[in-house]
C-alpha cells in the first residue's frame, strides 16, 4: 500500500518545486538543516543515556571478568556452588515461566473477554506485584508459609517445607513476575476484538478449538514478549527470593544470590564471572524468543 | 430450513433492542431485515445465530427449538459486517476452517474448498492471505467460509455496507443468483431500502425494536401500513399529517387556474440527476414539496427556476 502512495506522490513533487519562488527554497533548506540537527541531537542524547546507564557498567563487568584471561573465569564458574546456583536458577525459570504464561493468558482472557462484575478489581490486583517491593513479598510469604505463619503448623505436620526451600522460591519468583504475560496480552486481545472468535463459533469450533486456532495465533506476539519479560524478571529476582530462600550455599542459592555472596566475600572474579553468566542467560532468552517469534511470523504472514 | 422467532425481547441495560418481535422466514426464502440503525435488526440476526441470548422469547430453526443452544451447534452460516477473516490463515484455510474443526477427511476438505472457491470466483487466490484481498474478495471469502459446513441457514450482517458503490451493485446481483443456485434460507440485514428491494423477496421493516411491516417489496411500497414504512421505503413529501410520493405529483404546463384539480406552483429549483429530474416547488399556501419527473417531461415543460405552473397533487395518504 505504501509503495502505491509513493508512486502517486512522486509525479506531483517536481512540479510543485518548479512553481515555488526562490526564497521559499532557502526557507525549506534552513528548516531542513534544523531538522538534521534536531535528529542528531536526539540520537546523541539517547545513545549517551544508554551508554552511561547500560553500556558502561555492563562493559566494565565483561572487561573485569576477562581481564586475566579465560582460565580463572572457567575455574570460577565451575565451582560446585556456582554450578548449583546456575541450575537452580534455570530450574526456577523452567517452573515459573510456563506457570505464569498459562496463568497470564487465562487472566488476560478473563479480564478482556469475561462478563462479570469486578473485572476492574482483578486488573488492579494483577498490578500488585509491580507495586509491592520484592522484599515485602518475601516477608509476606514468610508470614503465611513460614513455621510460625498461618499455614505453618499444618505444613509442618504434613512434612512440607515451603520457606527456605524450592516451593517458597517458586512462589516468590512467580509472584514478582506474575503480571508480565497478562499485561502484554490484554491490549492485543482488546485490539483483536471478538468478531473472529464469534465467526469460529458459528463455524462449529469449540471454545478450545477457537482459542487454539484463532485467538492464540493472533495474540502470540504479546505472549512472546510477555514470556521474555517474565523470564528476565524470574532470572534476575533477588529481593523476595533472598528472604524466602534463607540463602543456603549449595542448596537454595540462586545465581543472583551467588553473585551477591561472592561479592561480599571479596571474590570479585567469582562475582563477575557469575554475573556474566547471568547476563548471557538473559541475552540468550531474548535472542531465542526473538528467533521463535520471527519464525512464526514467517510461517503466517507472507 | 424455516426460521421462526417468537416474542423476542432483548434489553441492553436500559436500552430495549427488541420489543416482543415475532418473525417467520419460509424455508428457502431470501429475506431482508430493513431498518435504521438502532432498530434492532442486527440484534435479531445475532439472536438467531446465538451470538446474543434472549431475555424472553423463542428461536426455532427447521422446527427445532434452538433458544438455548450454543452458536456452534445451531448450523448457521454467518457473514459479519467486516467479514471477520482469520488474518493469520490463507484463504484456503479460512474456507476450510468449518470443515477441519469437524475432523473432515483431508480429501473431502480439499474438494469442498475448491468447489466453494469456484462458486465465489476466488479460484486462483487460495494461497493468499486476507490482507492481500480487496473488500469484495474478502466478502466472497467470508461467504464461502460460512457456506463450507453446509449451514441450515445463512445470515448476513450488512453484507455490502463496507464496499464501494460499484462493487456493491455487482455483489447484490451475484448474491441473488447464488441464492437461486443453492436455495439455503437466507436473512440479510441492511439499512438501505433500495438494496433490500433489489435483493430480497420478502422484507421485514423494523423500527425502535419492533416489526413495522412484513411483505414483498411491492406490497410495502404500494400499501405501507404506517407513516414510518411509507417514509422509509421510498421518498415522500410531508404536508402536515399527509404523505405523498414525489413521482405522484403531476406537473402541467400553464398556470394553476387552467385546471380545476390543480394548484399553482412556483419552481424554486431544478436538479438534473440523469434520467430523473427533481423539481422543488412552492405551493400557494407557502408549503414546499418536491416532484420527481423524467428528463423528457422536464424538457417538454422547459422547467426553470422562477417558473409558475400547475401541479396536480394525488390524494395524500394519512395514517392515524
Amino acid at each position: 500500500m505504501s509503495s502505491e502512495s509513493v508512486a502517486i506522490g512522486r509525479p506531483g513533487a517536481p512540479a510543485a518545486q518548479r512553481v515555488e519562488p526562490p526564497h521559499a527554497h532557502a526557507g525549506t533548506r534552513e528548516s531542513a538543516s534544523g531538522a538534521v540537527a534536531r535528529r542528531w541531537g536526539l540520537r546523541t542524547l539517547a545513545l549517551g543515556y544508554l551508554l552511561l546507564l547500560l553500556g558502561a557498567p555492563v562493559g566494565m563487568i565483561f572487561y573485569r571478568t576477562f581481564e586475566h584471561g579465560l582460565a580463572p573465569v572457567w575455574e570460577a564458574v565451575t565451582q560446585p556452588n556456582a554450578v548449583h546456583a546456575f541450575w537452580l536458577s534455570v530450574e526456577l525459570v523452567a517452573i515459573v515461566v510456563p506457570l505464569n504464561t498459562v496463568f497470564g493468558i487465562s487472566i488476560a482472557l478473563l479480564i478482556e473477554r469475561g462478563r462479570f462484575r469486578g473485572r476492574a478489581l482483578l486488573g488492579l490486583l494483577l498490578d500488585l506485584p509491580f507495586a509491592i517491593s520484592p522484599v515485602v513479598v518475601g516477608l509476606a510469604l514468610v508470614l503465611v508459609y513460614g513455621r510460625t505463619g498461618w499455614f505453618g503448623d499444618w505444613l509442618t505436620s504434613h512434612g512440607i517445607q515451603v520457606i527456605f526451600s524450592i516451593p517458597g522460591m517458586v512462589l516468590a519468583t512467580a509472584f514478582v513476575s506474575l503480571p508480565f504475560v497478562a499485561r502484554e496480552t490484554i491490549p492485543v486481545l482488546h485490539e483483536l476484538g471478538t468478531d473472529a472468535e464469534q465467526a469460529a463459533a458459528t463455524l462449529g469450533a469449540s471454545a478450545w478449538q477457537t482459542f487454539r486456532r484463532v485467538t492464540l495465533p493472533a495474540i502470540r506476539w504479546g505472549v512472546v514478549y510477555g514470556v521474555v519479560l517474565t523470564t528476565a524478571r524470574a532470572l534476575g529476582e533477588f529481593g523476595a527470593v533472598s528472604i524466602v530462600s534463607g540463602r543456603l550455599e549449595g542448596q537454595t542459592q540462586t545465581l543472583p544470590l551467588y553473585v551477591q555472596d561472592r561479592f561480599e566475600n571479596f571474590d570479585t572474579t567469582g562475582a563477575y564471572a557469575a554475573a556474566v553468566v547471568l547476563a548471557l542467560l538473559a541475552f540468550a532468552t531474548l535472542l531465542g524468543m526473538n528467533l521463535l517469534a520471527r519464525r512464526t511470523q514467517r510461517d503466517t504472514v507472507v | 430450513m424455516a426460521i421462526e422467532v417468537h416474542n423476542a425481547t432483548k434489553h441492553f441495560g436500559s436500552f430495549t433492542a427488541l420489543d416482543d418481535v415475532s418473525v417467520t422466514v419460509q424455508d428457502g426464502a431470501l429475506m431482508a431485515l430493513l431498518g435504521p440503525s438502532g432498530s434492532g435488526k442486527s440484534t435479531l440476526l445475532r439472536i438467531i445465530a446465538g451470538l446474543e441470548t434472549l431475555d424472553t422469547g423463542r428461536v426455532e430453526i427447521g422446527g427445532e427449538d434452538q433458544t438455548d443452544a450454543p452458536t456452534r451447534t445451531r448450523g448457521v452460516g454467518f457473514v459479519f459486517q467486516h467479514y471477520a477473516p482469520f488474518k493469520h490463515m490463507t484463504v484456503y484455510d479460512n474456507v476450510a476452517f468449518g470443515l477441519t474443526v469437524r475432523k473432515t477427511p483431508k480429501q473431502d476438505v480439499r474438494e469442498r474448498v475448491h468447489e466453494l472457491l469456484g462458486l465465489v470466483r476466488l479460484d486462483g487466490l487460495a494461497k493468499r492471505y486476507p490482507s492481500q484481498l480487496s473488500g469484495g474478495q474478502l466478502q466472497r471469502m467470508a461467504l464461502a467460509r460460512a457456506l463450507a459446513p453446509q449451514p441450515k441457514v445463512l445470515l448476513l450482517d450488512e453484507p455490502f455496507g463496507a464496499l464501494d458503490v460499484q462493487v456493491r451493485g455487482e455483489l447484490r446481483e451475484w448474491l441473488r443468483r447464488l441464492h437461486e443456485e443453492i436455495h439455503v434460507t437466507t436473512i440479510f440485514v441492511t439499512h438501505d431500502q433500495e438494496e433490500a428491494m433489489d435483493v430480497a423477496g420478502q422484507i421485514v421493516v423494523m423500527n425502535a425494536g419492533k416489526v413495522e411491516q412484513t411483505g414483498s417489496p411491492r406490497e410495502l411500497y404500494e400499501h405501507p401500513n404506517n407513516e414510518f414504512v411509507m417514509s422509509f421505503i421510498g421518498p415522500v413529501n410531508r404536508l402536515g399529517d399527509a404523505l405523498l410520493r414525489p413521482h405522484d405529483i403531476q406537473i402541467l404546463s400553464g398556470a394553476g387556474d387552467h385546471y380545476a384539480d390543480a394548484v399553482e406552483a412556483l419552481v424554486r429549483r431544478v436538479v438534473h440527476l440523469g434520467f430523473e429530474v427533481r423539481v422543488e416547488l412552492t405551493l400557494p399556501d407557502g408549503r414546499d414539496v418536491w416532484a420527481q419527473v423524467t428528463r423528457e417531461t422536464a424538457h417538454e415543460l422547459e422547467l426553470h427556476e422562477g417558473q409558475i405552473l400547475a401541479a396536480r397533487l394525488p390524494a395524500p395518504r394519512v395514517f392515524a
